[in-house]
């Protein structure tokens, strides 16, 4: 139980053990617990980072898509409207031109029916001068009554 | 028992004698052999174990192994950052680890059983043996003097000299002249007292262990009766000694700790 050299031993053992802990255990343990804790740090970081640069590019490319829905609905509306135009179109020239035929095929019946008249009324008026011929043949000198005949040729 | 022929004290005796070899004239002038070879021993199984660890160590996934020594550092590092607030990677704190772990393996010793690992030591021809180096003074006293050294050499680092004398001087008090020798003699009896208590405190608690489990093998060999209850006892006392030495070595490195902690605060 006394105190003896082993006391002055001890402490020089005791010297070489911290010796070597504080310069070959101690910083690289350290070292690699701190880099490692930095590491997780980062890659927490990097984690939150990309959960929210997910949760932007999904409200993006969700805008993205009502856009897109909102243009190809508005083309569609725009199609629809110029589409009934184009039929409307159609159907103005179509009864302009109906219209046109009608007074076109209006005025040559016109025409035809006038044509008619006249070749009527010329054939009428020698008619009625051949047999006003034939019943006045013996009273009415042809050359006397010639112009009144041509007169009431024209009249008719 | 192998010892059944001895007295009691006898057996006590040749337990708790050291394997020494004097050196020079006087009391002194001994060397307790097994005190330092087993503590030498332990110091370089477990440190070099530590060092085996730390030469892998990666700062990526570590494996198991590396992951206890770290788990062990981050305790110990716990524990002086809550105490020390200046930078303690450069000193503090790996002397924390020392303290502990080397402490903790010393005093583990004591599980080993002593009748058994006396006929062990016998076969080596080692006839005097003690297993424990922190149930001697001399490595309990070594180890708290080396931090009271440290504690008077941080103290007059961080002060400086004339720091130091005066703190020796002026507090707790104050520093009115007629309160210097009631200061100094109040760090005088703090500057005795701390590796005093630092150093009985464990050597008494290992010391105590050891003894009850020599009281509890002579008991051993008295009989049948003796047999069974002193091996329930042993092991009880065993099991006990568990928290005994985890508590005795987390005590020492706090108070190494809180020592070197307080010399680098000023008054």
């Amino acid at each position: 139980m006394n105190i003896n050299l082993t006391l002055i031993a001890q402490a020089i053992s005791f010297a070489i053990l911290i010796w070597f802990i504080t310069k070959f255990v101690w910083p690289y343990l350290l070292n690699a617990i701190e880099t490692r804790q930095k590491t997780i740090a980062d890659g927490l970081a990097a984690a939150e980072r990309g959960k929210q640069e997910l949760d932007l590019a999904t409200q993006r490319s969700a805008d993205v898509v009502n856009d897109a829905k909102q243009k190809a609905t508005s083309i569609i509306s725009q199609a629809e409207k110029r589409a009934s135009e184009i039929v409307e179109e159609a159907k103005a020239n179509a009864k302009a031109e109906g219209d046109r035929i009608i007074t076109g095929a209006k005025a040559e019946i016109d025409q035809e029916v006038n044509r008619a008249k006249e070749g009527l009324r010329q054939q009428v008026s020698t008619l009625a001068i051949a047999g006003a011929e034939k019943i006045l043949r013996k009273e009415i000198d042809a050359k006397a009554h010639a112009d009144l005949l041509t007169s009431i040729a024209n009249e008719l | 028992m192998s010892t059944g022929q001895l007295t009691p004290s006898e057996y006590i005796g040749h337990h708790l004698s050291f394997n020494q070899i004097s050196v020079g004239e006087g009391g002194f002038w001994v060397l307790n052999v097994d005190t330092l070879v087993m503590s030498a021993l332990l110091g370089i199984v477990v440190f070099g174990l530590l060092g085996w660890v730390v030469r892998g160590a990666t700062s990526g996934v570590p494996t198991k192994r590396q992951a206890f020594v770290e788990l062990l550092l981050e305790f110990i590092d716990n524990q002086v950052k809550s105490i020390f607030h200046g930078n303690r990677h450069t000193f503090l704190a790996p002397l924390a680890l020392t303290v502990f772990v080397w402490v903790l393996v010393m005093n583990a010793m004591d599980f080993l059983p002593i009748d058994i690992m006396a006929t062990l030591y016998g076969w080596l021809g080692l006839h005097e043996w003690r297993s424990v180096p922190t149930s001697d003074i001399n490595a309990t006293f070594a180890l708290a003097l080396s931090v009271w050294l440290l504690m008077i050499f941080f103290s007059i680092k961080v002060k400086g000299v004339g720091g130091w004398i005066h703190e020796l001087f002026c507090s707790p008090f104050g520093s009115n002249p007629l309160v210097w020798p009631a200061n100094f003699a109040f760090n005088l009896i703090e500057y005795i007292s701390k590796p005093l208590s630092h150093s009985l405190r464990l050597f008494g608690n290992m010391y105590a262990g050891e003894i009850i489990f020599l009281l509890l093998g002579m008991w051993a060999a008295t009989g049948l009766a003796g047999t069974f209850f002193g091996a329930l006892l042993g092991a009880g006392w065993a099991i006990f000694h568990i928290l005994i030495v985890c508590l005795q070595a987390f005590i020492f490195m706090m108070l190494t700790v809180v020592y070197i902690a307080m010399a680098h605060e000023s008054h």
